[in-house]
């Protein structure tokens, strides 16, 4: 299995796979970073997955770079080829459209379809979350169907609020937490996604799949007012 | 035990050695700028075990005024903010006995650009995963998750028994500042960052290796706690500077499309889209941290095992602090 191990300072190293988004690269990320975790405590101090690489942070004071190199090295050739068990799938329960979703209507006219053809294209496929960054919980999903592939917004909006589903171009995603963004806003889901409250724990992790499931703005607002 | 915020500064924060182990969750790890400064004032406050844990102010150009309820012990290290309590001038690098009622007044910085205040026992506020860090961009951590305002009031931890009294004096200006090289350039001398290869390297023009190694970098205004941004000599990409995003850590030297270098600071992304030429050693981090927006840095290659070397040595230096400030207590006894 071929990688690259590249040093980034003295306190991390990374582990480069194929540089393409793809199911079969993440989850070699993903395989490696199990393995990785195991030495959590010991010489290893963190890890970060990402769409086809792997950041280690060791303990300069326990380890070096150079025995790090040899140890991931060993750890990648050990990779079994091949499916490893797939992470949980995750329901996002979400309201499409209306105030939740106000550019439901334009990545509709934009794709040549109904609202209800976009509602049931965008939640009718799992997406793997090949990562988690940008902003805490922050997804980046792979697999959006093509047809809702929209241009991210000319002007992007300073404000966009807590739970909002969008499209950004060939990317499907959920904003945990109010944050300025250019995306298509499609649909808000009624879940708290950003609660740093409960130790930092979220509703999934990279290597998770999300389903989006539509829900109507009554359970909407019951869902909302349950953690409210 | 409680500090009272009277007036404050464009920029003061709560901060610790930041929230770490949250990175795969996108969790930023914030944390003081410079660690160096921070942990030599939390020694001499007297936290001596918990200098990289105990929770410390950072205040960004200038202080401001603040009251202590109750008698402690506070240090104060970083840029120079010419501290007065009661009036008085005071050193910054030494122990200060303040009691119920004194206040401390923080003014512009005269040398570089955050001051570290450390208080006996640590600034108690709640841990939130683990850390009192503040996170403005995600509104957790420190002070509600805010820079502070005037009217705060923040909770001190308790003491530990240790009696610490100490002072670093001129002859041990080393101890005082980060150790990092200098390079003379005409008739000034550059502060330079040692830098281990990025993981892009290869990304970009032997002549974009060349200019970093070479050239001369101004930091700019718009630099702030996510990232030094700088101006200089492009470093050009052989086919641009976007990536497949990768994870980032503090210290790396992201290109964006403009072909000009940013230096990522304690309140980073975790993760990045831009090609990365370099990564700024952790021991050069407080240096290019303490420089303010006009300044310039330079850039220098180290290998990783040399950029481990620094790190240990930077780790002796304050266990010297430590054992000498031991050692004088047993002589005092």
């Amino acid at each position: 299995m071929d990688a690259f191990i590249k040093p980034v300072g003295d306190q991390a190293a990374l582990v480069v796979f194929e540089q393409r988004i793809a199911e079969d690269v993440n989850q070699k990320v993903m395989a490696l970073k199990k393995q990785v975790e195991l030495l959590r405590g010991d010489r290893v101090l963190e890890t970060v997955p990402a769409f086809a690489s792997l950041l280690v942070y060791y303990d300069p004071l326990k380890s070096d770079y150079a025995s790090m190199e040899k140890l991931l090295k060993k750890l990648v050739t050990k990779l079994k080829d091949g499916k490893m068990s797939s992470g949980r799938t995750v329901e996002i329960p979400v309201c499409y459209g209306g105030k939740y979703g106000e550019d439901l209507e334009y990545v509709a006219k934009h794709a040549g379809l109904s609202r209800e053809e976009v509602i049931r294209i965008h939640s009718g496929k799992d997406y793997l979350i090949y990562m988690l960054g940008f902003l805490p919980g922050f997804p980046y999903l792979g697999g959006l169907d093509q047809r809702l592939f929209t241009p991210r917004l000319d002007n992007p909006r300073t404000r966009i609020p807590a739970g909002s589903v969008g499209i950004g171009g060939e990317q499907t995603g959920i904003y945990p937490m109010e944050s300025p963004g250019g995306w298509q806003l499609i649909g808000r889901t009624p879940l708290n996604l950003f609660s740093p409250d409960n130790g930092g724990k979220l509703m999934y992790e990279a290597g998770d799949r999300i389903r989006f499931v539509p829900i109507s703005e009554a359970e909407y607002k019951k869902r909302v007012a349950e953690w409210q | 035990m409680a500090i009272k915020i009277l007036t404050v500064g464009p920029l003061t924060t709560v901060q610790d050695f930041g929230r770490s182990g949250f990175g795969s969750r996108g969790y930023r790890r914030c944390g003081a700028c410079d660690k160096y400064s921070m942990q030599i004032a939390n020694i001499l406050a007297g936290n001596m075990e918990d200098c990289a844990l105990a929770a410390v102010l950072e205040f960004t150009l200038s202080g401001g005024k603040m009251e202590f309820t109750d008698n402690c012990q506070i240090a104060l290290a970083g840029a120079d903010m010419s501290p007065k309590l009661n009036g008085n001038p005071i050193a910054m690098y030494r122990s200060v006995k303040t009691k119920a009622g004194d206040i401390l007044e923080l003014g512009m910085a005269v040398d570089g650009l955050r001051t570290y205040l450390a208080v006996g026992g640590g600034i108690d506020t709640e841990k939130v995963m683990s850390s009192r860090a503040t996170d403005c961009t995600c509104g957790i951590g420190g002070m509600d998750g805010r820079a502070l305002r005037e009217g705060d009031v923040l909770k001190t931890g308790v003491s530990g028994k240790e009696k610490v009294e100490f002072v670093i004096t001129e002859e041990m200006f080393w101890l005082k500042k980060p150790s990092h090289p200098y390079r003379s350039v005409g008739n000034q001398l550059l502060p330079v960052l040692r830098v281990v290869a990025g993981p892009q390297e290869e990304a970009f023009t032997k002549e974009a290796r060349e200019n970093l190694r070479r050239e001369v970098y101004k930091i700019k205004v718009d630099s702030d706690r996510m990232a030094v941004r700088l101006e200089g000599p492009e470093l050009k990409t052989k086919e641009g500077s976007d990536i497949i995003s990768d994870g980032i850590v503090e210290g790396s030297v992201q290109i964006s499309s403009n072909g000009l270098p940013m230096v990522m600071l304690a309140d980073h992304q975790t993760t990045g889209g831009y090609a990365k030429i370099a990564t700024v050693i952790s021991t050069d981090i407080p240096a290019i941290a303490q420089r303010r927006p006009g300044e310039c840095i330079g850039f220098e290659y180290i290998t990783p095992a040399q950029a481990g070397e620094a790190y240990r040595k930077e780790v002796r230096k304050l266990a010297w602090l430590k054992k000498e400030i031991v050692m004088k207590q047993k002589n005092r006894k």
